[in-house]
């Protein structure tokens, strides 16, 4: 299949560009030959099933683990020459939460990447740390140590922290893992606000109920990507069957069944 | 006063000196060691130093301490890249290769002492007070050496404390800022490795360790802010290290190595008790206010 994210010549103007990208753990492709563009100003998913190689994808992107081959482009340049216009959001349970650091040291160190070497944060780093914490709703926690805080606050502090990096491509890894549908609920519509700013966002998802609510361009990956493109174009059956296999979720199932009763509702409609 | 009357010794006051500020150093290093999850590393750092120590003094037939320090440190060095290439290339887990190399370093370290003790001059020799420390019999030069290695240790901590806190708290992000965290992280082991070869004298290889962890333990018992705890534990090391100096130097018998250990174990098990007692006044604290 033919789709948008094929290589091009016109690769202007995209804001990540990832070529023949192949990561390979203990001689087994994670990542395999995958090719994938994504316009500036987008809510991206990066969607597929246990296994497929989407954090690692992720970690690609971010030039975070060796490729094996293949490149990656960040608007243009490769993404070492671009760290201080990306955010990351790791995965929550990466860090140990005991670590002794309160809510705006943690947010304070979305600042060291603008800081440099051997500089130490000042008043200007504490105050932008403060309005981010602000944006996610967690002034009130501020000086509270990490560990004391729920799910939900801990990953509204690591977004946070990323928001004090004022990146133009945010990544997050999981964001929605272990957090209440309240947090949940704000992360999407910070994300939908940064993406309205002309921000790239690009998740890590596993939820595809949630999914066509979420996101505006879709990357379908199990270890070879499947898909990539507008999200309508690409959440169709066909590929997300082709996404998961063999291995149908009742996810797919439930979807399928929306999707026949769509067709008998809107029959008489039209 | 006995301690003052140590004190006014010139000899004494440098040992004590010494003592405190490896304590200090190790404690503060310690911190990061421990939020790593690398206490153990300065554990088998320790014991892969020795074989170096023995190996210098046969090579070179002198016993001057920078000489036996440079030995400690290339093995130590040695045993540090031991470690990468079996969790790395092997599929020997992380804690098996510490036990690993802790385990044949040592032996072979003892297996060459054994060696050195048989030669006739071996008594003047006295490689074994590396075994469990004997910080008494340091002389002013050594401690001088010593004083200058932490020193400088110190110095890179402090300009590195932003880049060593968030490489223990999140490596990954501290990468993806484009920071190089394979050499940061090896920076880091060489500090420890530096400290650990200046406190072999003084404390020991077999209880070395401890200097690193238990401070950084105890600290963290008292604050949730990582710079308290680092000055805790570097104050933590300090006290340890001058009373195991003071107590061996009363009394000559006693190695250095467990009286520090012995000190710092003390201070651990207070700190872990007043935590306890603390959380356990906060709940009832909280529990008597929700019932107001």
């Amino acid at each position: 299949m033919k789709d948008d994210c094929a290589q091009s010549h016109s690769d202007h103007g995209f804001a990540i560009v990832a070529d023949d990208v192949t990561v390979t753990y203990r001689d087994r492709p994670a990542v395999q030959d995958v090719d994938l563009r994504i316009p500036p100003g987008r809510l991206a998913a990066i969607i597929g099933p246990n296994g497929a190689g989407k954090s690692t994808l992720m970690k690609a992107l971010l030039g975070l683990v060796p490729l094996a081959a293949g490149q990656v482009s960040i608007f243009g340049q490769p993404v070492a020459r671009q760290r201080r216009r990306i955010g990351y959001v790791p995965q929550r349970s990466s860090v140990d939460w005991d670590f002794p650091a309160t809510a705006l040291d943690v947010v304070m160190m979305g600042t060291y990447g603008q800081l440099g070497w051997l500089k130490r944060p000042g008043p200007r780093e504490r105050k932008l740390a403060m309005q981010c914490l602000d944006a996610v709703g967690m002034t009130a926690f501020a000086d509270r140590q990490i560990g004391q805080l729920s799910g939900g606050q801990q990953q509204r502090v690591f977004l946070a922290r990323a928001l004090a990096q004022q990146a133009d491509v945010y990544f997050l890894d999981e964001p929605f893992v272990g957090v209440d549908a309240v947090t949940e609920k704000a992360i999407v519509e910070l994300l939908r606000a940064l993406r309205d700013q002309g921000k790239t966002v690009v998740v890590v998802h596993h939820d595809l109920d949630s999914a066509p609510e979420y996101f505006d361009w879709l990357v379908l990956l199990n270890v070879r990507l499947i898909a990539c493109g507008d999200f309508r174009q690409v959440f169709t059956i066909a590929n997300l069957r082709r996404t998961y296999g063999g291995a149908m979720t009742a996810s797919i199932r439930h979807f399928e069944w929306l999707e026949l009763e769509k067709h008998q509702t809107s029959a008489p409609i039209s | 006063m006995a301690w003052l009357s140590l004190l006014a010794d010139y000899t004494m006051r440098n040992v004590v000196l010494g003592s405190a500020l490896l304590g200090a150093v190790s404690g503060a290093l310690g911190c990061f060691a421990v939020l790593r999850r690398q206490g153990l590393l300065g554990d088998t750092l320790a014991h892969a130093a020795l074989p170096g120590i023995a190996l210098a003094y046969l090579l070179t037939g002198q016993r001057a301490l920078p000489v036996l320090l440079a030995g400690a440190a290339l093995s130590g060095w040695l045993g540090t890249a031991a470690l990468i290439y079996l969790s790395r290339a092997t599929r020997i887990k992380e804690d098996s290769a510490l036990g690993i190399v802790l385990s044949v370093s040592f032996a072979v370290g003892v297996v060459l002492l054994t060696f050195i003790n048989r030669q006739p001059q071996a008594r003047a020799v006295g490689l074994e007070r590396f075994l469990l420390g004997q910080a008494a019999a340091l002389t002013a030069d050594q401690v001088e050496l010593m004083a200058l290695l932490s020193a400088g240790v110190l110095i890179v901590l402090v300009l590195g404390y932003k880049e060593f806190a968030l490489l223990a708290f999140d490596a990954p992000f501290a990468a993806s800022l484009g920071w190089n965290t394979t050499a940061l992280s090896l920076l880091l082991t060489t500090l420890i490795v530096i400290t650990v070869v200046v406190g072999l004298q003084a404390v020991g290889v077999v209880l070395m360790a401890s200097l690193l962890i238990a401070p950084a333990v105890a600290a963290r018992q008292w604050t949730d802010r990582l710079h308290l705890m680092v000055w805790l534990a570097a104050a933590f090391g300090a006290i340890s290290g001058v009373m195991g100096a003071w107590l061996s130097a009363s009394d000559r018998g006693i190695p250095t190595g467990p009286v520090v250990v012995l000190v710092l174990s003390a201070i651990t098990v207070v700190s872990l008790v007043v935590r306890r007692v603390r959380a356990w006044l906060a709940r009832r604290a909280a529990k008597g206010e929700a019932e107001r």
